[in-house]
């Protein structure tokens, strides 16, 4: 009974992204780029799910592992003979490493953690208010140095002439690997103590648990996957500082709000939910156009609509669209009976 | 080693000390504070952080984009600036704080952050990303000449504007009815709402006040950045919602505090840090920020023993 039990929590997030995935390799090459999309968005929302969800502790500042793990990538993937021209203040070590695709994607993983580890050792101290105005400051902080920094990266360049790597398997396959990733840690000893933790910090603490170190244990799983998801996005689309940034964290808070924050079934079905919707919208919008300056320039009545519905869901229901609740058996019939 | 460091710092300090950057930054400060005491008497009554409180003022600088751009006098800028600002903020508190009164502080910031998006969304499709000029208010910019220093009219009309709108609110809160009504509910608004204070009147002053501030703080930004954009003003909340919270939120003399500082110090280092260092600028104030809320979490200017956070 357990197992199966834990087999449908598994097999709805991932019967949904095969789904998504499988619709995607139908649709002409154009429109294929909204389901990669989607399902990076996947990626980074069940990266963010993994920390805010299980500890209960709001964060504004797992962008920045996104954008950590998308320079990683980015700097390390870019020909040897193009660096000069694009990054000319660039580090020797840096300069003069170039890695391959995999490779690029499992380093822009371990500097996201890193980075969350650094980050994570002082910050988890914090709770509530505090903690969120706390990540927000690492966003920010990160944003500027990353913009100005030039030996880490290309500033305020737009990152070209990366290798476009991130197609429909790839990103099917990472957000597999993240939903995995969480899906292990929530049932795992450690993913329980720090939900207990979530409900009742006093009787946690009873039982002999320590919150700072599994909330900070989440933090660096979380911003490890961050990091990946990063790390397709540049391989995805020429991205700058300015995409990485505060549009995306609210684009990506606003998939698990309106998803639902305490489950990983709510974080896959805000993200590909939300995502859909802007898909449809940007296509009634402006024709197919995705790339760079066209999504910079015309936002428009998409966020409107997004946010619009952010605030509503958090209104009408607050526990988001799934409720905060994993699937559970009586809905099965609902997902393609996929292997666990 | 030492040499350039010694220099440097004795260069950072004269220029931080000069009188002209003293006066824009406690101006800065001031305007920074008025923000934070905006946004402290929403979450004193309603224990909610408005994340939308820059668009509040984004909406009244295209007020007054827009009248300058009619033609209109000042004072009808003014004017009608004042009534966008109010207007809004109550179709916000009446379409979104009261829902969402009783819940976690979590999720109503997550709330207003979505408000704050839809409000600068719109301002986009409606405006454009390169906004609208008040030319009509850029006389206020020029400077006068004090004891030989170049000072900007604003710079001395912000100060004085503050002190004004702080010396006001205290009398509100202190003299009125309606001000007890608001120190009652900001103490305790279940208790103040068993001994009959209306709830939904004194959220709803408290959101008042909190907008007029917000309407004399869009005039005065507006006046030194006549450019106004949908994303006008969302730094400068960023920037006091960290002050806000460094200072203090439990009380709203320590949140008032906290945005001044905040802004003080941004104005001084702004002002006084050398080009290559100055584009670091956000790097420095947030990194403070962290350092205090470390050493601090309940906040610097807060006072004695707090309750347990909620969150």
């Amino acid at each position: 009974m357990r197992a199966s039990l834990r087999l449908v929590e598994l097999a709805g997030p991932v019967g949904l992204v095969l789904l998504a995935a499988l619709v995607g390799t139908t649709v002409s090459r154009s429109n294929e780029i909204y389901f990669i999309n989607a399902l990076l968005a996947v990626s980074i929302v069940v990266a963010l799910y993994t920390f805010i969800g299980n500890s209960g502790v709001l964060s504004f500042g797992h962008i920045s592992f996104v954008a950590v793990g998308a320079w990683t990538a980015g700097v390390l993937s870019v020909p040897q003979d193009e660096k000069p021209a694009l990054m000319p203040y660039l580090f020797g070590f840096l300069r003069d490493t170039t890695v391959g695709n995999v490779e690029s994607l499992a380093l822009a993983a371990l500097v996201g953690g890193v980075f969350a580890l650094l980050v994570g050792l002082p910050l988890m101290r914090l709770s509530g208010l505090a903690a969120g105005i706390a990540t927000f400051a690492v966003l920010e902080i990160t944003n500027n140095v990353l913009r100005y920094w030039e030996k880490i990266g290309p500033g305020l360049t737009t990152f070209s002439s990366v290798p476009e790597t991130t197609d429909l398997l790839q990103a099917t396959v990472a957000a597999l690997v993240v939903i995995g990733a969480a899906f292990a840690y929530q049932r795992s000893r450690y993913g329980r103590q720090l939900r207990a933790a979530r409900e009742d910090p006093a009787a946690a603490r009873a039982v002999g648990i320590s919150i700072y170190r599994q909330r900070l244990g989440a933090f660096v799983l979380s911003g490890a996957l961050a990091g990946l998801a990063g790390g397709l996005y540049v391989h995805f689309l020429p991205i700058n500082a300015d995409v990485v940034y505060l549009d995306l964290t609210f684009i990506t808070l606003a998939m698990l709000v309106i998803g639902g924050i305490t489950s990983l079934w709510g974080a896959v079905v805000g993200a590909l939910a939300v995502s859909a919707l802007d898909s449809v919208l940007a296509n009634a919008e402006n024709g197919i156009d995705l790339f760079g300056t066209t999504v910079d320039l015309r936002p428009g009545t998409r966020i409107v609509v997004v946010s619009a519905l952010m605030a509503l869901v958090l209104i009408l229901r607050p526990g988001g669209l799934t409720g905060g609740r994993e699937l559970s058996l009586p809905r099965l019939g609902r997902s393609r009976g996929v292997e666990g | 080693m030492s040499g350039p460091l010694a220099s440097g710092l004795t260069e950072f300090v004269e220029r931080a000390t000069e009188l002209q950057v003293q006066v824009d930054a406690i101006s800065l400060g001031a305007i920074f504070a008025l923000m934070a005491v905006g946004i402290g008497l929403v979450f004193g009554v309603l224990r909610l952080i408005n994340f939308a409180y820059g668009q509040l003022i984004m909406a009244g600088g295209f007020a007054l984009a827009f009248a300058s751009e009619q033609g209109w006098s000042v004072w009808v800028g003014i004017a009608l600036c004042g009534v966008v600002v109010l207007a809004l903020s109550l179709v916000m508190e009446r379409a979104v704080f009261r829902p969402l009164r009783g819940q976690s502080p979590a999720v109503m910031l997550i709330a207003t952050f979505a408000v704050a998006f839809l409000l600068q969304s719109i301002a986009l499709l409606w405006f454009g990303p390169l906004g609208k000029t008040a030319a009509s208010l850029a006389t206020l910019n020029q400077t006068v000449s004090v004891g030989g220093v170049e000072i900007r009219k604003i710079a001395i009309v912000a100060i004085v504007a503050a002190a004004v709108c702080l010396g006001l609110l205290l009398l509100l809160l202190e003299r009125t009815a309606v001000g007890l009504h608001m120190r009652a509910a900001a103490m305790d608004f279940h208790t103040a709402r068993l001994v009959g204070v209306r709830a939904n009147r004194v959220s709803g002053a408290a959101v008042l006040a909190s907008g007029v501030l917000a309407a004399v703080v869009a005039v005065l930004l507006t006046v030194q950045f006549p450019t106004v954009t949908p994303t006008f003003a969302l730094r400068e909340t960023i920037i006091v919602l960290a002050g806000v919270v460094v200072g203090g939120m439990t009380r709203l003399v320590s949140a008032t505090l906290g945005g001044f500082a905040i802004g003080y110090v941004s104005g001084v280092l702004g002002a006084a840090l050398p080009t290559e260092q100055s584009q670091y600028l956000p790097s420095f104030v947030f990194g403070l920020v962290i350092l205090v809320l470390l050493l601090r979490p309940e906040g610097l200017f807060a006072r004695g023993p707090r309750t347990v956070e909620r969150v």
